[in-house]
């Protein structure tokens, strides 16, 4: 029986580096797998809509290019969770594909175990109708009705599937969509250690160096797990631990900090002991975790919205900043009056004056008027030349709009690019952010890179 | 004093693309609890200046570090036309205007 197991979080997120010291530090430690997660919603649902990662492809090879040949000489398994962010099928597929150029480039074989989380939208279906998905984290209740218009549908399974996928000793395991703790929980969990301290270890390394100071999401965090507590250091001797540095963590990005809760149940930190043990070194003890009593999982899903097209133009004119509400006024009236290859209510403008009250909106009133404001304009409609032209429009207006007490005539509006408008594709909403009491089914393959 | 100068971390960010949460971190102990005691600083209070359901809001202290956890929801999911903070990294204003 192990009294321990060492592993390896690569960095908080796949793609956002680490520092090649720190990978070869923690391998002289002797690791039992390495591990990274590339997940996240926070960039906002286009990333799961579109099927394209977050980080970018030379990116996710450079970090996967590292750790991939050490991780193969030692037979230790590489884990990739929730791959290309968003973790539906285009995104893991894209990651396998850089896979395949890491091991052309370095002449390396393996085996990779490939695990899809895409759900079913039949499926999804009989489960609405169960009435069995409910809102998550302040999300709307679900609208069945947009079941069919879904893209991506995936369910964020825990450590159940990783732990399949390892049984069959492949060497990389590649995860679609997961509880970003599955990644470093499912190799302890199967080999028989406490399920609360893996889970809270694993939140706590999913974040690389996070939690060390100073902060480095771009950096290693090695995790030491044993029966009745774990370890956490940064390999990286610029960074160290403290027991306030790792407690803090679990306050980031999490709505309670006395808990957490993933499809195995719901993670107790209220008994948590946070001890220095070693200069850069912190040791845990005290995560509890309370078995679920129904599967809970957390489904994803995305639908388009339209698609959008913005410009940026600066202001310095004091009558032009102080008439911006004139102004605004006047390029929705003409916009509507021209806009005839568009239906009124398919379409929206948006108006951000950016040094007056672009980012926290209404809910601050604004202050003395700046010298300058940067204004964006954006068009969001149902086709992308349908928001080309409404935007063409609300520009040249914009560009040319009376106000009274205007002197500067010829123009309201400083670009500082030609072309003016940017045309950013399509626009998603999470329409799917919900819990359903199901246990997620998952397809799994076996493939030898390079193939046979 | 604001609550902005009062803190040593005032920071915000996306808890899922529906809800913000505001971390405030104190650096003494009669910091953290001055703010705790501001009379002001309430879930109505924080609603109000954020224009969402009072029932919505939760604030959360964590003594042993020091800090308070404010939870809000979004007035615009992250990402959707209507946002305009995608990680709502910047949304810990108006609440740092808080007189404690």
């Amino acid at each position: 029986m192990k009294t321990e197991i060492r592993y390896l979080s690569l960095c908080g997120m796949l793609g956002y580096g680490y520092a090649p010291a720190s990978l070869e530090n923690a391998l002289k430690g002797g690791l039992d797998f390495i591990g990274v997660d590339a997940g996240s919603t926070d960039p906002g649902p286009y990333y799961l809509g579109s099927g394209n990662g977050f980080a970018k492809p030379l990116q996710v090879r450079r970090d996967l290019g590292l750790a991939l040949k050490p991780a193969l000489d030692l037979k230790i398994p590489l884990i990739i969770g929730s791959a290309g962010g968003s973790g539906a099928r285009p995104h893991v597929d894209k990651t396998l594909g850089i896979l395949r150029d890491i091991a052309a480039e370095q002449g390396l074989r393996f085996r990779v175990a490939v695990i899809y989380s895409d759900i079913d939208r039949e499926y999804l279906k009989r489960v609405a109708a169960e009435k069995r998905i409910r809102p998550c984290g302040g999300a709307p209740e679900f609208n069945p009705d947009c079941i069919g218009r879904l893209v991506n549908p995936v369910a964020q399974f825990g450590t159940a599937p990783i732990i399949e996928a390892l049984k069959t000793g492949a060497d990389v395991v590649l995860s679609g969509r997961c509880c970003d703790t599955a990644v470093f929980a499912a190799y302890p969990v199967m080999r028989g250690f406490p399920a609360g301290l893996a889970l809270h270890a694993a939140k706590i390394a999913e974040c690389g160096a996070l939690c060390a100071r100073p902060v480095g999401a771009n950096d290693s965090l090695a995790v030491c797990l044993r029966q009745d507590s774990f370890t956490v250091e940064p390999p990286n001797p610029a960074r160290k631990c403290t027991p306030d540095s790792v407690a803090a963590h679990s306050l980031y990005e999490q709505p309670d900090p006395h808990c957490f809760y993933e499809p195995e149940g719901e993670v107790d930190l209220r008994n948590c002991v946070f001890v220095q043990s070693g200069a850069r070194a912190v040791t845990v003890s005290g995560s509890e975790l309370r078995p679920a009593e129904k599967p809970c999982t957390k489904l994803e899903g995305a639908i388009l919205r339209g698609y959008r097209a913005i410009t940026i133009a600066g202001i310095r004119d004091p009558a032009a900043i102080a008439s911006l509400d004139e102004i605004e006024r006047g390029v929705r009236f003409a916009v509507r009056e021209s806009a005839s290859f568009v239906r009124e209510g398919d379409y929206s403008l948006r108006f951000l004056r950016y040094g007056l009250d672009a980012v926290t909106g209404k809910n601050e009133a604004p202050a003395a008027l700046p010298g300058e404001v940067g204004l964006l304009i954006e068009a969001v409609a149902p086709s992308q030349e349908q928001a080309d032209a409404l935007l063409g429009l609300a520009r040249a207006k914009a560009l040319h709009q009376g106000f009274p007490g205007r002197k500067a005539t010829a123009g309201n509006l400083a670009f500082p690019c030609s072309p003016s408008d940017f045309q950013c594709g399509a626009v998603y909403d999470f329409a799917l952010y919900h819990l359903a009491d199901l246990t997620p089914g998952f397809e799994m393959k076996l493939l030898s890179i390079p193939e046979a | 004093m604001r609550l902005y100068d009062l803190a040593s971390v005032c920071r915000s960010k996306n808890a899922g693309p529906f809800q913000l949460t505001i971390d405030l971190m104190f650096r003494t102990r009669s910091d953290y609890d001055r703010a705790m005691a501001a009379g002001n600083f309430t879930a109505e209070k924080i609603a109000s200046l954020y224009r969402v359901d009072p029932r919505s809001v939760a604030v959360k202290p964590f003594e042993r570090i020091l800090t308070i956890k404010v939870v809000i929801p979004r007035n615009a999911p992250s990402g959707a036309p209507e946002d305009a903070d995608v990680y709502g990294s910047q949304q810990h204003f108006p609440l740092g205007n808080l007189e404690v």
